[in-house]
Parts: C-alpha cells; sequence; structure tokens
C-alpha cells in the first residue's frame, strides 16, 4: 500500500503539471484580447498596448507561464484584470458557499440513493421497486434548472417557507439566513444527483445479488443481512464509489446552472462571469482550484476503492468499470 | 427471514414483453417530439414574430396554450424549440461519435504507461462538467446554437472516448483478433471488421443516452444566455423568460420543461430497451 500511495501521489502530481500546462495553453488559444476587457471601446493603440504591458499580455508565453506557476508556488492566484482585486480571496470567498451546497448536496443524495437503489434492485418484481425505478428515470431527465424553478415556485413563492433566491450579505456571519438561502439549491441537486446515483446503486445491487459468492455464504448458513454485510457491500460499493467521486467533482463546477436559478454568488458564477469578460486571472485561477479538487477526489475514490477492493492493488487508477 | 431472490432467469416470454413496452413507450414519446419538429418545418400556427396575441394571454382565440410575456404564440415558440432541442442533440451525438471513437479506438492501442496517462487523462476530462466545457467553447467562438452543438459534441466525445476505449480493448483481447492478425489482415481492416461489429450495440446505447444528455446540456446553455440566440425559440431560453412569471402565468413555465423531459425519458428508454434488445450479455440479468 505505501509503495502504492507513493506512485499514486507522484501520478498526481504529474497530473496537476499537465494540467496547468494544458489550462494555460487553452486559455491563450480563446480569442478576445483581454486588453479589451481594460480599455475604452475607442482606444488608441497606444492605450491597448499600456493595457497589455499592464497585465503582462505582451510577454512572451513560456515567460507568462514560467511567471504563473511562480505566483501559484506561493500561493497567489494573480489578479483580476477586470477589478483589479486578487483573485485567491474572491475564490476562497465563492468556495464558503460552493464548498457547503455541493457537500451538502452530495451527502443528502448519498443518503437517499442508496437505501432507494438497493430497494429498488431488491424488491424490484413489486410495484413499489418498479415505482421507484421509473421515479429515478423522470429524475435523470428534469432539467435541473427546471427542478429549481418549480421548487421556487412552489416552496418559495407559493408557501413562502424560503427565500427564492440570493445569498446573505453577510454570508455566514448570519448562519439561519444562510442556511435557510442553502435549503432549496441543495434539494434541488441533490434530487438530480440522486436519481442517478439510485440507478449505479441499483445495478451494483443486481450484479451482487446474482453473484455465486452470495448464494454460497447463503448455502453455508449465513443469514440475508450477513451475507450481504460480508460480502455484497464490499463488492456494489467499488462501482458505486467511483462514480460518486466523478459525481462529486462535477458538482463542484456543474452547481454553475443552479447557482444562476437561485441567484448564488458560487464558484460556478464566478466563472461564468470570468468567461464573459476574458478575465484569465479568474477564469484560471477558479479551473486551477477546481482541477486540484477534481484530482484530490478521484485520488481520495481511488485508495478508498483499494483498500476495500484488494483485487484492484495491481492498478494504478480506477475502480471496476 | 427474506430469502435472497432467485438468479435471474433466461429472459422468458414475460420480460420479453416488458423489454418491447420499454422500447415501444421510449419510440412513441420521442416519435412525439419529433414529430412536432418536422410539422414545424412546414407548418407553424402562427407566425414565429407574431405578437398579435397580447402579453400572458390565456389560453383561446387560436392560442392552444396562450401568450408569452411578448405576445407570441406559446405552441409556436414549443414547436420550433423542438427542432432546435432535437437538432441539438443529434448534431451534439454526431460530434461526440465521430471524435470520441477515432480517440477511444487509438487510445486502446497505447500501451503502458502512455496507457494510463491516457485513461487518467480521460478520467478528468469527464470529471469537467459537460455544461461548462461547453460554456469555455461558446465563449471562445460566440453564442451560436453552432457553437452550443459542437461545445456539447467535444465535452461529449472524452465520454465516448472512454467507453470505446474499454470496450476495444477487451475486444483486442479476444482469440478471433489475434487470428486476423496472423492471417495478416492489417490494423486498420481488424478495427473495421472485427472491432467496430463488436462494440456497436454498446456504443449505440450510450449514444442515445447522451442525446439525452445534450437535449439536456442545450437547455441549460440556453437558459445561462449561451445557446441560440432570439428569436430562436429554445426550451431553455423560454424556460427563463418565464421564470419571473411562474406563478401569475404557469403554462409558459411548464409546457416547455414538460416537453423536455418527454423527449430525453423518451431517449432514455429507447436506449434501455435497445441494450436489452442488442446486447446479449444483459439479456441474461437485469430484466
Amino acid at each position: 500500500m505505501g509503495r502504492y500511495l507513493l506512485r499514486r501521489l507522484i501520478f498526481l502530481l504529474v497530473s496537476l503539471a499537465l494540467a496547468s500546462v494544458v489550462l494555460f495553453v487553452l486559455l491563450r488559444l480563446l480569442p478576445g484580447d483581454p486588453a479589451n476587457a481594460l480599455t475604452s471601446v475607442g482606444a488608441s493603440p497606444e492605450q491597448i498596448a499600456a493595457a497589455r504591458r499592464s497585465i503582462g499580455s505582451d510577454r512572451p508565453l513560456p515567460e507568462q507561464f514560467t511567471h504563473w506557476l511562480g505566483q501559484l508556488a506561493s500561493g497567489d492566484l494573480g489578479t483580476s484584470f477586470v477589478s483589479s482585486l486578487p483573485v485567491g480571496p474572491e475564490v476562497s470567498a465563492r468556495l464558503n458557499v460552493t464548498v457547503p451546497l455541493t457537500l451538502a448536496a452530495f451527502v443528502l443524495a448519498v443518503v437517499v440513493a442508496v437505501p432507494v437503489g438497493f430497494v429498488a434492485a431488491y424488491r424490484r418484481r413489486t410495484w413499489y421497486g418498479a415505482l421507484l425505478s421509473g421515479v429515478s428515470q423522470l429524475g435523470i431527465a428534469i432539467p435541473v434548472f427546471w427542478l429549481g424553478m418549480i421548487l421556487i415556485a412552489v416552496f418559495a413563492l407559493n408557501a413562502g417557507w424560503l427565500p427564492s433566491g440570493g445569498f446573505p450579505q453577510d454570508g455566514w456571519a448570519a448562519p439561519a439566513d444562510a442556511v435557510r438561502s442553502l435549503v432549496l439549491p441543495v434539494v434541488t441537486i441533490a434530487l438530480v444527483m440522486a436519481a442517478s446515483l439510485i440507478r449505479y446503486v441499483r445495478s451494483a445491487t443486481l450484479d451482487v445479488l446474482g453473484s455465486d459468492y452470495l448464494r454460497t455464504a447463503r448455502a453455508l448458513g449465513a443469514s440475508f443481512p450477513r451475507a450481504m454485510w460480508r460480502h455484497g457491500l464490499r463488492n456494489a460499493s467499488v462501482p458505486v464509489i467511483s462514480v460518486l467521486g466523478i459525481e462529486l467533482a462535477s458538482t463542484l463546477l456543474g452547481a454553475v446552472v443552479v447557482e444562476s436559478v437561485f441567484a448564488l454568488p458560487g464558484l460556478g458564477s464566478l466563472l461564468a462571469t470570468g468567461i464573459a469578460q476574458h478575465d484569465y486571472p479568474v477564469v484560471q485561477g477558479v479551473l486551477f482550484v477546481s482541477t486540484l479538487a477534481v484530482l484530490l477526489i478521484g485520488f481520495a475514490a481511488d485508495l478508498v476503492q483499494r483498500v476495500i477492493d484488494p483485487r484492484l492493488r495491481g492498478r494504478l487508477s480506477g475502480g471496476a468499470r | 427471514m427474506t430469502l435472497v431472490d432467485a438468479p435471474p432467469k433466461a429472459a422468458g416470454p414475460a420480460s420479453r414483453r416488458r423489454r418491447s413496452a420499454t422500447l415501444l413507450t421510449g419510440c412513441a414519446l420521442t416519435a412525439l417530439v419529433v414529430l412536432l419538429a418536422l410539422v414545424s418545418l412546414v407548418w407553424l400556427p402562427f407566425d414565429a414574430g407574431d405578437t398579435s396575441g397580447g402579453r400572458l394571454a390565456g389560453p383561446g382565440d387560436g392560442h392552444l396554450l396562450g401568450t408569452d410575456k411578448l405576445g407570441r404564440d406559446l405552441f409556436t415558440q414549443l414547436m420550433t424549440g423542438s427542432r432546435i432541442a432535437v437538432g441539438a442533440g443529434l448534431g451534439s451525438v454526431a460530434v461526440a461519435a465521430l471524435l470520441g471513437v477515432t480517440l477511444g479506438v487509438l487510445a486502446a492501442f497505447a500501451q503502458g504507461w502512455l496507457d494510463d496517462t491516457l485513461a487518467a487523462f480521460l478520467d478528468i476530462l469527464i470529471a469537467f462538467p459537460t455544461l461548462l466545457l461547453a460554456m469555455l467553447v461558446v465563449a471562445a467562438r460566440s453564442a451560436t446554437l453552432g457553437s452550443a452543438v459542437l461545445a456539447i459534441g467535444l465535452a461529449q466525445s472524452a465520454v465516448v472516448a472512454r467507453l470505446v476505449r474499454i470496450l476495444v480493448k477487451r475486444v483486442l483481447a479476444q482469440d478471433y483478433i489475434t487470428a486476423a492478425r496472423t492471417s495478416g489482415t492489417s490494423w486498420p481492416r481488424t478495427v473495421a471488421a472485427h472491432v467496430l461489429p463488436n462494440i456497436w450495440p454498446t456504443l449505440v446505447v450510450n449514444l442515445a443516452l447522451q442525446f439525452g444528455l445534450a437535449v439536456l446540456a442545450e437547455a441549460g446553455l440556453s437558459y445561462l444566455g449561451l445557446g441560440a440566440p432570439p428569436p430562436n425559440a429554445s426550451w431553455g431560453r423560454m424556460l427563463q423568460e418565464a421564470q419571473a412569471t411562474f406563478t401569475t402565468a404557469p403554462a409558459g413555465a411548464l409546457a416547455p420543461g414538460i416537453l423536455l423531459v418527454v423527449l430525453v425519458i423518451g431517449v432514455n428508454l429507447v436506449a434501455d430497451g435497445l441494450r436489452d434488445t442488442l446486447d446479449p450479455a444483459t439479456r441474461r440479468r437485469r430484466t
């Protein structure tokens, strides 16, 4: 395991380095001069040149890249072209909204999906087993923003129980308001996420229920709960965990539409404005932080899978698929 | 005490009937929207720019579902929207299939560390939401239906590539590939004659699922104002425009969403039905 840990860690660092190169090059390939964002429409060539100098986009790309890496090494994500504010604090302020939103939705989705998926598989020949599968079909076909709109109409506009959007100006200094404003977005994301998780849990459970090892365990006298606990859970959780990792990572940024429905100042909306304004440092900063998060989540998922399933230990990455 | 369910039996007449019911329901739902799109090409109840109906009018006066906040007929917009949804789905899947299959087949031939790296690279790409990658492409080009389709297709090609890579690797390990190679068949011919025919059932099912996801992604982009620009009536933008008047004029905020769900469920059911019909491996399990 120690050797594996080292190999996987090196792999993590190499991926991060590769990702940062790709990120940097990709953003420089986007058309549109960021200097335009700094100057007014009728700016003279001299003014544009001055703007380019001030943000460093007149220097050769390798030099810009090493400059950026140097900044990153000292924990600095650069300065926004548009607002002239440092990107780091802005990103961490947004994370205060996005991380609780994502984690709460993730936990809620797992708590709902695991038992529901199990029942949908174990009782698939009953009417409620079929109903649960049907509801999850519906859940993966619903556009997440429309579900958000409906929840707002029902619980905020009609019932008036919860705010229809926004986040308190004071942030978490007003904890009750902050929590209240996150309830509907969390439920929106969790329902959509749970719908797709249910399908994975259901199919993993079906695989286990039809397996020879479970039948053997039962034949040797283990009760069903015990056989499931000792043999089923481990086997069913490996593919589910690899899906969980991907889901968690993609919700971190995929929340952008939900953030827009509920007017939340999260990471996704920061990225959206950054892209619209050609604000490289902001886009670069957000994408770097989220790439790091994606890689760390993948790392964690791989480790957990290896602890659960020794058969995977010869492989570097990825679970049973 | 509960007993373990008996292991799923081979598909009998009952499960075959259920399977064709899935396929049939899926086809019917999909056909409904496709029909709407086809009819919209030759006939629309009102002109797309006709605002004579009055703002947010209820049903009646030839307006089947009433009008939107600019006085345009809702049903007319739904019809043109179906054209955009189906077109966006087809276009994105075409891009994803072309790029994904090519990349996936090439990646399947990689060995050792290159193999590990490619696999991990695809995994990382997949972790980034389709919508996000699409936003980057739309930002680089401009907000048109074309860039949205290209963007969604590009983002999905990573998913397709990963699947194809795994499938092709599995086929390449088979004896008949070794046999083909030792009898002198070239690699390109082996891929065309032996690999692709063996992976296509799974591939087609996945592409059908990608179609549904592409439709949802296009709606999401339009909702954010990054899809087809006005006056094209995309369902996503219709929903965004109707959000403010949800409680006073619910038809505009419900109808496009319902059609989206109908189309996506329809295609997903077709995919499920096809999987059970085309893929003999799942025929014995998962009824």
